[in-house]
């Protein structure tokens, strides 16, 4: 007989279909149920006071494994992702090798797999060994279970390969996600060039830099026909970009991260290693036109860059220490706080862009609440709040700077394929078979 | 007065009162360097290490001297980047040097925010000489005391910076310590080597150096790298000499008595002229004399001591 649970009295919000109510969810063999049927039997969640969300899908996380295992693994990062109400990770290809054949992306699933916790779709490479020189190949890449590619942490600088890429991937359907940066343009640069890069005396990384690639990228994918997603948009040139773009017909998504829209330039004052990301935090005029692209649809979906580093790593000179934070645990809790809590994202909205927003972006089946849909399923309490402290983190690393933030929105069960793999604090693997 | 301060790291930190009480104390100091015994007792027992990351002479010699002259006992170590190669961070490093007991350390490195960093790690005093593009405080106070004492006042004067702001820590420290204290400052290059933002620091900039010269009361040359222009900030130092370089004629048509500062070490023939590094506008070898008495007060003053106090060491 098929499992049946029961979430009752929650506020259902299923950004997809425009629900927005309280009342009960009941989910019967992994799957959401027809309205109406019958819930004789079913296990209970008593869900009342709480926000029940489909799962999380963050398409953009840093995993570590393989390469560097001490700083994150698929198994902790799992952990991580269902911490912060993620049932869906994409994970980057800069690993150590990179992943650039089927082997290694067969070795994530199947790790993956073991942990029991959250989907991990991998992305593959677009060069072998992100060199930007040969193509990988997509298809047996995409047969093997990757969902997109891309040299994430590099553009492909030759845009003749570029082009390339765009082309071939048409056949599979697939996204390529960009990051954006003309490194002749960065050339070196620590954080965003301008005035605080000024007071500062560090290398500027100019918003130039990003929206150039973006321009290219756009320009390459309306010329082939492929499809673009750009990563981490950190300026308000690249979300006009992207806006206008999209008004062109352009087949162009992208992403925006937490600390774009809650941080400028100036946190940088104290030289804090915790804040330096690539591309690097710009100013409140950028953060300000991030919210509103976030608001209007320029902006597809929220993305966490979620990128460990070891702490002795990270602690160096500022222009030694490596770019990245850990996101996955605190995304939800900034994007509730800084956003919803003001009034500048309706909740619908936010959720919207944490779910089926990015699911569409790689055209996974996922982040919707329609009968039939998979279970994936958060709730969280959005009155709790919650003191960010890093040594709390399932993540193996620690570089967070919102460390010390009161957030908001704390996150209580997560079920995967209607099956709870989180809840108050404690984790419930999938038994392998 | 004291400096109620653990480290000096940059003039964007300092009150214009604290930058006013170093170069107080910086006068009484220099009376020192002129006896015929040159040392003070007052850091007897007190140990300083010099840890330069970066090539130096000026600076370093300049640093030893403070310290040996106020009895302190100084270690200078010239710590290669090697040591990052081989795994160790500047932190580690210095926590070994710190774990020797040492009550300061003056420290050059090459990355900005080296000396800041190190400042929120240790107890001891960290004194700032020149972090990567940031700032190079006590070069700055030597700035301020050297235009101080020939033109007799900061407030009210025009000052102008000729040369590549861009990568200039110089610059930086100058331009805060002398805005601090009510001059009005402008800079001059080509616009490759001018950051953005300056103005929001009230500082305007010039590209065009006779211009820029008129109504100045000091200027102040830096060194430029001849790697800039393998690095394409500039065509050739030929060019940048024609447009930039600070030649006596230039000064003459200003019809003024301009005086002239540089920090060291100059590129005859590049950015200055050889008659106007030995002529009569230049102050180049006072600032370095200057820069031996205002350390002595940076390092007295961050050990706690009184500016009166320095007046009765004599």
């Amino acid at each position: 007989m098929e499992r049946l649970t029961l979430i009752k009295g929650a506020r259902i919000v299923d950004p997809a279909s425009g629900r927005d109510e309280v009342g009960d969810l009941l989910v019967v063999g992994g799957r959401i149920a027809e309205r109406g049927a019958s819930a004789v039997g079913a296990q209970v969640i008593d869900a009342r006071g709480l926000v029940l969300m489909p799962g999380g899908i963050d398409i953009h996380v840093h995993l570590r494994e393989p390469g560097r295992e001490d700083e994150e693994t698929i198994e902790s990062g799992s952990r991580a992702a269902l911490h912060g109400g993620f049932t869906s990770v994409a994970c980057m290809p800069n690993t150590e090798p990179a992943l650039d054949d089927q082997g290694a992306i067969r070795f994530v699933r199947a790790r993956a797999e073991e942990a029991g916790l959250a989907r991990v779709h991998p992305i593959g490479a677009i060069t072998v060994g992100r060199e930007g020189k040969r193509l990988t190949e997509f298809g047996e890449m995409v047969a093997a279970g990757a969902v997109a590619f891309s040299d994430d942490g590099d553009s492909v600088a030759d845009a003749g390969l570029e082009r390339r890429a765009f082309e071939y991937a048409r056949m599979f359907g697939v996204p390529l996600i960009s990051h954006c940066e003309d490194k002749s343009l960065s050339a070196g640069g620590v954080m965003n060039e301008g005035r605080m890069s000024t007071r500062l005396g560090l290398r500027g990384w100019p918003t130039v830099a990003e929206e150039i690639v973006i321009a290219r990228d756009i320009a390459l994918a309306e010329y082939t026909g492929g499809r673009l997603h750009v990563a981490h948009v950190s300026s308000a040139g690249g979300v006009d970009l992207v806006r206008r773009a999209k008004a062109r017909g352009a087949r162009v998504t992208a992403e925006t991260t937490p600390h774009y829209l809650t941080l400028t330039e100036d946190d940088l004052a104290g030289y804090d290693t915790r804040f330096k990301v690539s591309p690097p935090i710009r100013t409140a005029a950028d953060r300000e036109a991030l919210v509103a692209g976030l608001a209007d649809g320029a902006l597809d979906a929220i993305a966490s860059d979620h990128a460990p580093h070891a702490d002795f790593e990270k602690d160096l000179e500022f222009d030694r220490a490596p770019f990245g934070l850990v996101g996955l645990e605190t995304t939800l809790g900034l994007v509730l706080e800084a956003l919803v809590r003001p009034g500048r994202l309706p909740l619908p909205a936010a959720i919207e862009r944490l779910t089926v927003g990015p699911a569409r972006v790689l055209g996974l089946p996922l982040g919707a609440l329609a009968p039939g849909a998979v279970a994936d399923l958060t709730l969280f309490d959005p009155e709790a709040t919650w003191r960010v402290d890093p040594a709390e983190f399932f993540s193996l690393s620690r570089n967070s700077p919102f460390a010390g933030r009161t957030l908001r929105g704390r996150v209580t069960a997560v079920l995967v394929g209607g099956e709870t793999r989180f809840r108050d604090g404690e984790f419930f693997p999938k038994r392998s078979a | 007065m004291r400096l109620d301060r653990k480290d000096l790291i940059a003039l964007e930190d300092l009150s214009r009162a604290e930058i006013e009480l170093i170069l107080d104390t910086s006068l009484s100091f220099r009376e020192i360097s002129q006896r015929e015994v040159k040392k003070v007792p007052i850091l007897r027992g007190k140990t300083v290490v010099n840890l330069f990351f970066e090539p130096s002479t000026r600076t370093r010699a300049s640093f030893e001297l403070a310290e040996k002259r106020l009895s302190a006992d100084s270690l200078s170590v010239s710590a290669s980047h090697s040591s990052v190669e081989k795994g160790e961070s500047l932190i580690d490093t210095v926590r070994n040097i710190h774990a020797m007991r040492i009550d300061f350390l003056v420290i050059r490195h090459s990355s900005s925010g080296a000396a800041r960093c190190l400042a929120d790690r240790l107890d001891s005093s960290i004194v700032n000489a020149g972090d990567g593009f940031h700032e190079h405080p006590t070069q700055g106070l030597l700035d301020l005391f050297t235009i101080k004492e020939r033109l007799g006042r900061i407030g009210g004067l025009r000052v102008l910076i000729v040369g590549d702001i861009l990568h200039s820590r110089v610059a930086r420290s100058d331009i805060w310590g002398l805005t601090k204290l009510g001059a009005e400052v402008a800079v001059c290059g080509p616009p490759t080597l001018i950051p953005p933002g300056l103005d929001e620091l009230g500082v305007a900039a010039h590209h065009n150096l006779d211009e820029a010269l008129v109504g100045a009361d000091a200027v102040i040359v830096l060194r430029l790298q001849k790697e800039r222009h393998t690095e394409n900030f500039l065509p050739s130092l030929r060019e940048y000499s024609a447009l930039f370089g600070l030649t006596a004629e230039r000064l003459r048509r200003t019809k003024r008595e301009i005086i002239v500062l540089h920090p060291g070490p100059m590129n005859r023939g590049v950015e200055i002229a050889q008659e106007v590094a030995d002529g009569p506008n230049s102050v180049i070898l006072d600032q370095v004399t200057n820069g031996v008495a205002v350390r002595m007060a940076v390092i007295y003053l961050l050990a706690g001591g009184e500016s009166s106090g320095a007046a009765h060491a004599h």
